[in-house]
């Protein structure tokens, strides 16, 4: 009996079950067919403005910082703004995002580069496929737009997120990449991301930038201010 | 072998644990940290309690369920470029992950925290095989470089101060300067930061745990803080998740509820860092990402618990909250527990994995206090499952001596009433009858007369909520920050 076939029979003489009673495998079929929704914390039930806002205290509360310009136009001059107010260099890494591609980045002197990290670049920019204002956190798509290393290797990573991408909390993204993706709704990896990188692990006391990046920045395009 | 057991020893460990200072002092933090901020991020959200009846239903059903949602996790990993290898026990869970890394011709393998590879003693087995584990989230970094275990489930290094680590470093990194100043805690941050990046562009396969296993998507979830799981299974050829069969929820809306409760039971964050969620292996568009994917799934005699007063158990999410409101973790740490797993959910879990003749005395190592039950975010019965162990250490007929000692490790923490005092009103109640007992274990509140046939009451989790909300203030230090890491997985 291979190891599979005995942990099965095991599980089964355990629970008393052949594994061929319909009511059970009818359960099994109807969850996973109508994913059950739960309960879903009334304070990221948010619309508009107040959405934006509540997300930024999240975000803020584990010290992401965050920016809201009103347009894609304004993201490029937002992000060298951040650089320079840092102290940081001028350059930076992206993936193959249209979004990010569209915007005048040739209106500042940054230094822009594309492609995955290697591990050699100081500074990232992502664009997050929605932000989730329960936690503040961005969530993220691996694929050649927004490549995952751009994530976890630089020392500062700059994430731009369309208000209009803002839902209320994870739920409501797994619900949007089933609408848009259907039986096979997850990409290799989804990143969702609360804050720059922390470890408790030297002397009990938090210090931002264990392994990911020490820095944060989320730049909100503010849809509602537009419209 | 599995990793090293000194459970039955627990007497003599936490009579050693209550004379070093060192490890007191630390164990003093705990107090102010975990608790406080599990306290604060619970009562910060008005959902909290019924997200934790939802955290219990979910698991249950899934236990319920358990051998259909396999197969389904299992094809769904299959049909996402991914492989599921089933492992009976410890060994042939180490057999698979050395044959993974063999066929990839493999030297480095770095690796995020894993509980798993603990149990199974992996990072042993992989020297022994000729390959190089490299541990990296940090705490497991530092224990690695000590050769010691982990003595709690989300802060593996938890018993060491910055003053060791320095030492710690200065000893093995000696590539850099030993001038160097290393003062300041967050240099040592840095210090790890840059060794171990090396490592992880020079890996050749990553080895993770896994928090949640999605049946829906064939999906395995890790949650850290640091991102060091991220970079571990990203760069290098082959991502390899261990992860044990009750990791299994049905659905992504399942695993956001359980999402909920683990980072506010583990750190009183609302969320973690990095959730991270993984299904097979690089697609072909993708420029990053590991190239193959595997999923090693450990039985290692959970099968057995399913079906028993035990199945319970098997909700646990491995928070540690259960640990850090312990009064007994709080006096001895993890490691006189002697395996993996220490704390209330180690006293339970210990026995089924690893025998009752091992790990049979931990089920004593409790004041039956009830604090680990209000906090746990699945609520498992943890005091009436230690209770269930040691009724039936009494029914297998255990030989007289070993009984004896199992009832003088009662004795050893009633006759030290101090361990009682940080407990909770309850905790003070059998205090005053212990002190009645004057050592006589069969007066003790909870010896087994007394449990027999009725349930020893369990505080209410608002009430003892409350309590600590009223009384945070007072408690925290100056300075003193709670301890921050990614969950157990
Ligand atoms: S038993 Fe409960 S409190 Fe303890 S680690 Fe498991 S889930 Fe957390």
């Amino acid at each position: 009996m291979t190891a599979r076939d005995e942990i099965l029979a095991n599980i089964r003489r355990s629970l008393g079950v052949t594994g061929q009673e319909e009511p059970r495998r009818q359960a099994v079929a109807d969850r996973l067919s109508r994913p059950e929704r739960g309960i879903v914390p009334a304070r990221g039930q948010k619309n508009g403005a107040e959405a934006i806002a509540t997300f930024r205290t999240y975000a803020e509360a584990v010290q992401t910082t965050v920016a809201v310009v009103s347009g894609p136009a304004q993201v490029p001059a937002e992000a060298a703004r951040w650089l320079s107010a840092n102290n940081l260099p001028a350059r930076l890494r992206m993936g193959a995002d249209a979004r990010l591609a569209a915007m005048p980045w040739g209106a500042t002197t940054l230094d822009v580069s594309h492609g995955p990290s290697a591990g050699a670049d100081l500074n990232g920019v992502s664009h997050a496929f929605a932000g989730v204002t329960e936690t503040g956190s961005l969530v993220l798509l691996s694929g050649p737009d927004n490549p995952t290393t751009i994530n976890f290797l630089p020392d500062n990573h700059i994430v731009v997120l369309d208000s209009l991408d803002l839902v209320p909390a994870l739920e409501d993204v797994w619900t949007r990449l089933r609408a848009e993706a259907g039986d096979d709704p997850l990409p290799r990896t989804v990143n969702m991301v609360t804050g720059p990188s922390r470890s408790g692990d030297i002397d009990r006391t938090i210090f931002l930038g264990a392994h990911g990046p020490r820095a944060l920045h989320v730049i909100v395009i503010d849809r509602h201010a537009t419209a | 072998m599995t990793a090293t057991i000194t459970s039955p020893a627990f007497r003599e460990n936490a009579h050693q644990a209550l004379q070093d200072k060192q490890l007191q002092a630390v164990l003093g933090t705990m107090r102010t940290g975990f608790s406080v901020k599990r306290a604060e991020a619970a009562a910060a959200l008005p959902e909290f309690e019924a997200l934790r009846d939802s955290a219990r239903d979910i698991k249950n059903h899934t236990l319920a369920h358990l051998d259909l949602y396999l197969e389904q996790y299992e094809a769904k990993v299959t049909a996402s470029g991914g492989h599921v290898h089933f492992a009976r026990d410890a060994a042939e869970a180490r057999r698979i992950v050395a044959d993974i890394c063999r066929a990839l011709g493999a030297k480095t393998v770095t690796k995020g925290k894993s509980m798993i590879s603990e149990e199974i003693g992996l990072n042993d087995h992989l020297e022994r095989e000729g390959f190089t584990p490299i541990e990296t989230d940090l705490g497991e970094y530092i224990i690695q470089l000590r050769h010691e275990t982990p003595s709690h489930i989300i802060a593996p290094a938890f018993h060491l101060s910055a003053a060791q680590v320095e030492q710690d470093f200065r000893r093995v990194h000696t590539q850099l300067p030993p001038e160097r100043d290393l003062s300041e805690p967050v240099s040592l941050l840095n210090e790890a930061r840059q060794a171990l990046r090396q490592h992880f562009l020079a890996a050749d396969v990553g080895i993770t745990g896994a928090n949640f296993l999605i049946a829906e998507t064939g999906t395995s979830v890790i949650v850290t803080n640091e991102g060091n799981g991220d970079l571990t299974q990203t760069l290098p050829k082959a991502h390899i998740v261990l992860a044990s069969l009750e990791k299994l929820v049905p659905t992504l809306d399942d695993c956001a509820q359980m999402l909920r409760v683990l980072a506010r039971s583990a750190t009183g964050q609302d969320s973690s860092v990095y959730t991270t969620f993984s299904t097979g292996a690089r697609r072909a568009s993708d420029p990053d990402g590991p190239g193959a994917y595997h999923v090693v799934l450990l039985d290692n005699g959970r099968t057995g618990m399913l079906g028993t007063s035990f199945q319970e158990m098997l909700r646990c999410i491995r928070c540690g909250a259960c640990m850090n409101h312990c009064p007994v973790y709080q006096a001895v740490g993890g490691h006189a527990y002697g395996w993996t797993y220490p704390g209330p959910m180690g006293s339970v879990l210990t026995p089924a994995l690893i025998g009752v003749d091992k790990g049979g005395h931990l089920p004593n190592a409790s004041t039956f206090c009830g604090r680990c039950e209000s906090v746990c975010p699945v609520r498992i019965p943890l005091p009436k499952l230690m209770r269930h162990w040691r009724e039936k250490e009494f029914e297998r007929h255990l030989t007289p001596a070993t009984s004896r000692s199992g009832l003088a490790l009662w004795g050893f923490f009633a006759r030290r009433p101090w361990l009682y005092r940080q407990a909770t009103r309850l905790g003070a109640a059998a205090l005053a009858l212990a002190a009645r007992g004057k050592g006589k274990f069969a007066s003790l509140p909870f010896a087994s007369g007394w449990t027999q046939g009725r349930d020893f009451p369990a505080p209410e989790g608002r009430t003892f909520q409350a309590m600590w909300a009223a009384q945070a203030g007072k408690r925290r230090l100056a300075g003193a920050q709670p301890d921050v890491k990614g969950q157990a997985q």
